[in-house]
């Protein structure tokens, strides 16, 4: 465990002979998002409150992104009265970036209420970001009364099932997964037997060396099964990766950052763009957490930095947007 | 035994209406008699309450939802399902048959719930 002063946080401790390309790290979740640059294969991140203090060369990899989560359009209480101003907050801090991301992940709760005007306007706002590419995968918000038709109409053309699919960019195969549909009572996120069985023959025929990005709403990995915070059937999904040297899971749904190192796999759960959740078991539910005002932009970055010995190495900073 | 008495004086004045007024009003007569009773359960941080609940056959009860977040009030077999209930909004299902009904919220399935109806 060591706290780092910078935002840029790469450790390499990876001088273990093992395939450099086969290390993806994608770190510092923060605030409304993170910016990832893919250089010499190893896939970097920054908190987006730190980017202005990078050079052009720090920017400039093989291949960057950005992750976006939980805008929750259309919400209006007191934790945040202004959720479209947050979100054009957060395209704004992209499109300050020295080097654009080809590509913004935006992973669930996309609206609060499913209604096609929550959509619009987050489409609207989506519009003034720089990198026009958008992938998407739902959350529970977004799927609601309708079983996630309407969300497959405006998204999902080139999905399967209920909005799952993959694509490649520069060498890195992104899995784009659904975990909040046919939820059962008592249950936790589920991605279901035709999913899985998709996903297996996906990544069947890609070499070992290919760094995998996995991204789906709900956290992948047991953070809070008493809120619901999981997948009950990650582990299957998680199992189909095994042989990959490098597997990046991004998730959102906790309005959090939140991360974890298993084996081959780092986890990394994203900021809402709308309102922060408590801390897993610190009040009596998962619902919205009122600040003050004034401090709603400092409680969507916190800083955590994770290291683990070993042939990984993990560092992760989170700042505040302010 | 007072009680048949005054029910039956209520049937009776019930047939009269009907016989004289019609079957509109007769039928809204009626509904007034026999208005169900209507129990209230809360959806407060994730919890519905009281849970269990125990009613007698023909109870309606009514969902609210005091949370800041949506939720839903869907039965475990289907047999009921409300839309999404945003803050403050209400579900009313009216359990006629007597029988053990397990409930959860499908945006956040481990909020679960019993109702019993005797």
């Amino acid at each position: 465990m060591a706290e780092k002063p910078k935002d840029e946080i790469l450790h390499d401790h990876n001088h273990d002979g093992i395939d450099r390309r086969g290390f993806l790290k994608c770190m510092a979740w923060a605030g409304t998002g993170a910016f990832c640059v893919m250089q010499g294969g190893v896939l970097k991140s920054y908190s987006l409150s730190a980017l202005s203090g990078l050079t052009g060369k720090q920017m400039k990899g093989d291949l960057s992104f950005v992750q976006i989560s939980d805008s929750h359009m259309g919400f209006n209480k007191p934790a945040n009265t202004d959720v479209a101003g947050t979100l054009k907050a957060a395209i704004d801090k992209i499109n300050a970036l020295p080097t654009q991301p080809s590509f913004i992940l935006h992973t669930g709760d996309i609206t609060h209420l499913s209604k096609p005007e929550e959509f619009d306007t987050v489409d609207q706002l989506l519009k003034g970001a720089s990198a026009k590419d958008i992938f998407y995968v739902p959350g529970e918000h977004d799927v609601l009364n309708d079983d996630g038709k309407q969300y497959l109409e405006r998204y999902g053309k080139n999905a399967r099932g209920s909005g799952w699919y993959s694509f490649d960019q520069k060498g890195v195969h992104f899995i784009g997964l659904v975990n909040v549909m046919n939820l059962k009572a008592g249950g936790l996120g589920s991605l279901g037997k035709e999913q899985l069985e998709w996903m297996e023959g996906d990544v069947k025929h890609l070499s070992k060396s290919t760094p995998i990005v996995v991204f789906a709403h709900m956290p992948l990995w047991s953070i809070y099964p008493e809120w619901g915070w999981g997948t009950e059937d990650s582990e299957q999904a998680l199992g189909y990766l095994k042989k990959f040297g490098s597997v990046t899971v991004l998730n959102g749904h906790i309005h959090q950052t939140m991360q974890k190192v298993e084996g081959n796999v780092t986890f990394h759960t994203a900021a809402s763009t709308a309102f922060p959740q408590p801390k897993p078991g610190s009040a009596p539910s998962p619902g919205p957490m009122k600040v003050p005002a004034e401090q709603l932009k400092s409680v969507l970055g916190i800083r955590d930095v994770n290291y683990v010995q070993g042939k990984h190495a993990l560092g992760v900073i989170d700042s505040s947007l302010e | 035994m007072k009680r048949t008495i005054w029910s039956l004086g209520i049937a009776t004045v019930a047939i009269l209406i009907l016989m004289a007024a019609g079957s509109r009003i007769s039928a809204s007569a009626v509904a007034q008699d026999s208005k169900p009773a209507e129990t209230a359960v809360k959806i407060d941080n994730f919890i519905f309450s009281p849970n269990p609940l125990t009613v007698s056959a023909g109870t309606t009860i009514r969902w609210t939802n005091r949370d800041d977040i949506p939720h839903n009030v869907v039965s475990d077999d289907k047999s009921f399902k409300s839309k999404v209930l945003d803050t403050d909004e209400t579900f009313a299902y009216t359990f006629t048959k007597p029988g053990t009904y397990t409930y959860f919220c499908s945006i956040h399935p481990k909020m679960t719930g019993k109702v019993v109806v005797q």
